[in-house]
């Protein structure tokens, strides 16, 4: 099936949830809802699965207007944060509910219900009851169970969130291939961006209940159409400064010059605001053109393979009427600075994406850059 | 967009109208009509405006003067039951256990004067304490203190109130336990790193998590307790004199006893009116102070 | 201030411990420096949380002692122990203000006047929460109210130590850095003992200067963020950090090579012939494993390649033995066949899981 959001909105109590959010799933597409907690996620979940109705607009299933059927008309499956199985009844029944709710054949129920089990490793464990099975294995009981329901919409509102690190690797390479087979619309929440490129397949970025992009995941990551998405899908924060063109030369928001050069060149003479990631700020002179800042290191942290600088510019012009700017750098290796210590730091031209007034992409930087 | 959303809901909602209108409104129309109109036996029935209310309202006629020492009567009754079942329920759900076996146990026990009708209650309860052959009412005559419901209305009002409390703290309790229950764990242990005492966490942290369950305790008794009918007709009948002749005694006294069906009408509306208005000042107060803490 | 000595400090839920499998923390013996940042890090079911709440005195150990500047504590409770803890879950008095949660602990040892009130608004500062200081706890978010636990046992003039359980579990990622680094300054501000609990090896990694890795209630490396990336002591600990993490593949070692799949890798020191019947395997780093075109190194297949915005990861089959790799900027993979390059000084051996130590050259 594919499942259409036409204009919808969603208030409730004076509080907006959801704002013309318009967006097209795919039939077997796999669609990441990115954003932080209270951007949307979930009450964008609830009205495709027709939880809510919408205050407005329409959601369309194949072409067909569905805005007021009720959930238990629809085919759709979810599986939620907190590990939500029935706690009386085993693993196997737990798997098979849908199918016993369906009155589907025995026979058929048992094959199923084996067949999931064993996709999601949990073969070993029919007979168990939920409270018996670590946090990982009761959601993939979960997961089971949405599996078998076989329903044309399933949605995974952060799924794995509450499991431990190594777990989430694991589950989440398995879950897309898991899903891959049924042709089953698959939407799935999180508030991480790695999780986002790690799923792959499209990526829609929600902030304050409006979209702010939707395509590709890939292409919504290096080509982020406005400022709101690309803060949204960036881990650590985008690095983003005020800066004023004037011809080939550039003002910075902290009073440095720079060439106007790279991704800037072909630009109206106008303040814009720069934004790049963690990756595009070094911390030593990557070639000639890069435009060199002067910051305090506000914090430094290693994890052993990479190190993030935490780095404070202070603004000395109008151009954001004071206050400063706090930039990640990230390198490889083990990088010891000290918080206080004065930093040189540096921006490539060609590698910026660059921000009109009404927040929306100006430029950016070819997707493949020449080595 | 004018779509059709949940219209069809409204058809759900009509047989519960049907029943409301048969079983309250109907009723209620009755009562409203009998109580504008004087009978004297015969099905003769004449009108009488709101003659009866006048009265009804008057503390000095015959009628009045029993109504507002009924009423006092009840509001008495119900600010001791409260003043009494809350803090009891509050301190037994806190002593009860967290985990284990007993919190099973514990429960059953506790549920257990909840299940007994009103009127076994009473009839327990006037055998109970009666100082011939109720254990409680012969023991307490035994340690020398003067206890007799029949003749005494202070015993008598002890007895009632002792019986209303065996009979509902459990409510209370049981309410204040599931609210009690729902704090996680952190918060006791973040509050004995924070070095509170135990007044401290109770006032703190559990009175708080409890305060929408001790609503709900609190609306729940005040109605049942100021609607008191069975346990004391059955154990005091409303006597000793009038000493535990609530509302609803005099009500039936009026109605079956006598057969003014006008006054009793009128005092049905007026005790009616009385309830409602203490619901909607529960409910306004409850609800305000919800989104006051939110 | 505080030195924490753990004296062969374990704890066993059931009451005669026979077996190692009885330990929910094995008998370790460990010291946890003043003023140092500590990480527990491991899975769920590990042990950290049982260790955790035997410092703080939420639970008494079944063996060993608790020293606190050489005062043996082990039996005494919380509250009369000098710690602050943070939860998972943020615990914040809802119907106080800001103000008074961070008083509270102040009152309760029975402060009062205007000390309390120079020392609270002090630690609002430096926890950014003075423009919170009338508001209600209820309906703050999660960050500020695990900035107000944090506060909560910053403000006591007598705290030590400060111990975290899993605190940016609840926190939006973009909030994490800002929290993760505001703890940071506080810890090089403050000179407290902090040991912070969790099971992600970022959070670890980035806060603490000494990293204890804790696998099956028994404590398998100490060593700073950079030692445990560069030269993991046990399989898990490569394995647990690192994202993804260390390529283990079983292998022949002998002198200076390692044979994995009929394929030659060389080896950065050299070992002897490793033959007592143990598992012997080869560990390295996908950030030590290039991806390269076919014929530069060991032939590899190319199953998938994950975009992660700052790095390309590869996911190959050496000789059908599944592995990670990364792939350069500048490559453009054609096709599943491809090579790698390793770096033969981190490429590490394990007999049995355990690093062996091998000569330098």
């Amino acid at each position: 099936m594919s499942l259409v959001l036409d204009n919808v909105s969603k208030h409730a109590g004076g509080h907006v949830h959801i704002e013309n959010v318009s967006l097209t799933l795919e039939r077997g597409s796999l669609n990441v809802l990115l954003g932080p907690t209270l951007s949307g996620k979930t009450s964008l979940m609830r009205l495709m699965a027709g939880l809510d109705a919408p205050s407005a607009g329409r959601v369309l299933v194949d072409g067909k207007d569905v805005t007021g059927v009720h959930v238990r008309n629809r085919s759709v499956a979810m599986v939620y944060q907190q590990f939500i199985n029935y706690p009386s009844l085993s693993v196997y029944e737990n798997i098979a509910s849908p199918m016993r709710v369906a009155g589907r054949p025995k026979a058929e129920i048992d094959r199923r219900v084996r067949e999931a089990a064993r996709l999601l490793k949990l073969d070993k464990y029919l007979d168990r009851n939920p409270a018996q099975l670590s946090g990982g294995q009761q959601q993939r009981t979960a997961i089971a169970r949405a599996l078998v329901k076989d329903a044309q919409l399933v949605l995974l509102d952060e799924p794995l969130a509450n499991l431990d690190y190594k777990l989430r690797e694991e589950l989440r390479e398995e879950l897309p291939k898991i899903f891959a087979e049924s042709g089953a619309v698959l939407v799935y929440a999180t508030t991480e961006p790695t999780e986002a490129l790690l799923l792959r397949g499209n990526t829609a970025t929600l902030w304050e209940g409006r979209l702010a992009q939707f395509g590709r995941t890939p292409d919504v990551y290096r080509r982020p159409a406005n400022l709101t998405s690309a803060r949204v899908f960036s881990d650590p924060p985008l690095n983003s400064m005020r800066v004023h063109k004037r011809g080939l030369q550039l003002v910075l928001a902290t009073g440095e010059h720079g060439l106007a050069r790279g991704v800037l060149a072909e630009l109206p003479d106008d303040d814009y605001t720069i934004g790049f990631r963690a990756d595009h700020l070094y911390l030593t002179r990557p070639d000639a053109e890069a435009i060199a800042l002067t910051g305090t290191v506000a914090v430094s942290e290693i994890t052993g393979s990479e190190s993030f600088v935490h780095i404070d510019l202070p603004h000395s012009n109008e151009l954001s009427g004071g206050g400063s700017d706090r930039w990640v750098a990230v390198t490889r290796g083990v990088l010891e600075v000290e918080p206080g210590e004065r930093i040189e730091c540096f921006i490539d031209p060609r590698r910026l994406f660059v921000f009109g007034h009404d927040g929306r992409l100006a430029a950016a930087p070819p997707l493949v850059l020449a080595a | 967009m004018d779509k059709p959303i949940n219209q069809g809901a409204w058809l759900l909602v009509l047989p519960v109208l049907l029943i409301v209108a048969f079983s309250a409104i109907v009723p209620l129309m009755t009562v409203v009509n009998y109580s504008v109109q004087d009978t004297f036996g015969n099905n003769q029935f004449f009108w009488n405006g709101i003659g009866w209310y006048q009265e009804l309202l008057d503390p000095t006629t015959d009628l009045g003067g029993r109504f507002f020492d009924a009423l006092w009567r009840n509001l008495l009754f119900s600010f001791l039951i409260l003043a009494i079942e809350v803090p009891l329920g509050i301190a037994v759900a806190l002593s009860m256990p967290r985990d284990g076996w007993r919190v099973a146990a514990t429960l059953v026990v506790m549920a257990l004067p909840l299940l007994i009708p009103w009127n076994v209650v009473g009839t327990i309860w006037q055998i109970f304490a009666r100082e011939d052959i109720g254990l409680l009412g012969w023991v307490v005559n035994r340690l020398g203190i003067p206890y007799n419901y029949t003749a005494d209305p202070l015993s008598a009002w002890v007895t009632i109130v002792v019986m209303d409390v065996w009979h509902w703290t459990s409510l209370v309790a049981l309410l204040c336990y599931a609210g009690l229950r729902s704090i996680p764990d952190a918060f006791y242990q973040a509050a004995r790193i924070d070095g509170a005492s135990q007044w401290a966490i109770f006032r703190n942290i559990q009175l708080p998590k409890m305060h929408r369950v001790l609503l709900i305790a609190v609306l729940l008794r005040f109605m049942d307790s100021f609607m008191i009918y069975t346990e004391p007709f059955v154990v005091t009948g409303g006597g000793p004199g009038n000493s535990t002749t609530f509302v609803s005694i005099d009500l039936v006294k009026l109605a079956l006893g006598q057969f003014d069906l006008g006054k009793a009408a009128a005092l049905s509306i007026v005790y009616n009116l009385i309830i409602l208005a203490v619901c909607w000042v529960f409910y306004t107060v409850m609800t305000r102070m919800d989104a006051q803490r939110n | 201030m505080a030195r924490i000595d753990l004296q062969n400090l374990g704890h066993s839920y059931t009451p005669n411990p026979k077996s190692d499998a009885d330990y929910a923390l094995k008998p370790m013996t460990h010291v946890w420096e003043q003023g140092g940042a500590y990480a527990l890090l491991g899975p769920s079911g590990c042990g950290k949380t049982t260790l955790l709440n035997i410092i703080s005195g939420l639970l008494t150990p079944s063996e060993g002692r608790v020293l606190f500047d050489g005062k043996d504590v082990t039996t005494l409770p919380t509250e009369a122990r000098n710690i602050a803890q943070v939860f998972q879950f943020p615990v914040v008095y809802d119907t106080m203000t800001v103000y008074e949660n961070l008083a509270f602990p102040l009152r309760n040892r029975g402060l009062r006047g205007p000390a309390v009130d120079a020392r609270v608004r002090e630690i609002a500062e430096l926890l950014d929460l003075t423009p919170d200081l009338t508001r209600r706890g209820r309906g703050l978010t999660a960050d500020a109210k695990q900035k107000i636990s944090l506060g909560r046992g910053l403000v006591r003039p007598d705290v030590a130590a400060i111990l975290f359980d899993e605190p940016l579990t609840v926190i939006d990622p973009h909030l994490k850095w800002e929290l993760r680094s505001k703890l940071k300054a506080l810890h090089r501000a403050l000179d407290l003992t902090m040991i912070y609990v969790t099971h992600d090896q970022t959070e670890a990694l980035t806060f603490a200067d000494k990293v204890v890795v804790m696998h099956d209630g028994r404590v398998v490396q100490i060593g700073r963020p950079d030692e445990l990336f560069a030269r993991p002591a046990h399989v898990f600990v490569g394995h647990f950090i690192g994202s993804p993490g260390m390529n283990v593949l079983p292998a022949e070692v002998a002198g200076r090579a390692a044979k994995v799949g009929g394929h030659v890798i060389p080896l950065g020191r050299a070992y002897p012939p490793l033959t007592g019947g143990e598992k012997i395997e080869v560990g390295v780093r996908p950030e030590f494993a290039t991806l390269a075109p076919a014929g530069a190194g060991v032939p590899v297949r190319v199953t998938r390649i994950d975009d992660l915005g700052r790095v390309r990861i590869a996911k190959v089959e050496l000789s059908g033995l599944p592995m990670a790799a990364t792939v350069p900027e500048s490559l453009a993979v054609n096709g599943d066949e491809a090579s790698l390059i390793v770096d033969p000084a981190m490429v590490h051996v394990y007999a049995n899981g355990a690093l062996v130590e091998g000569e330098a050259a």
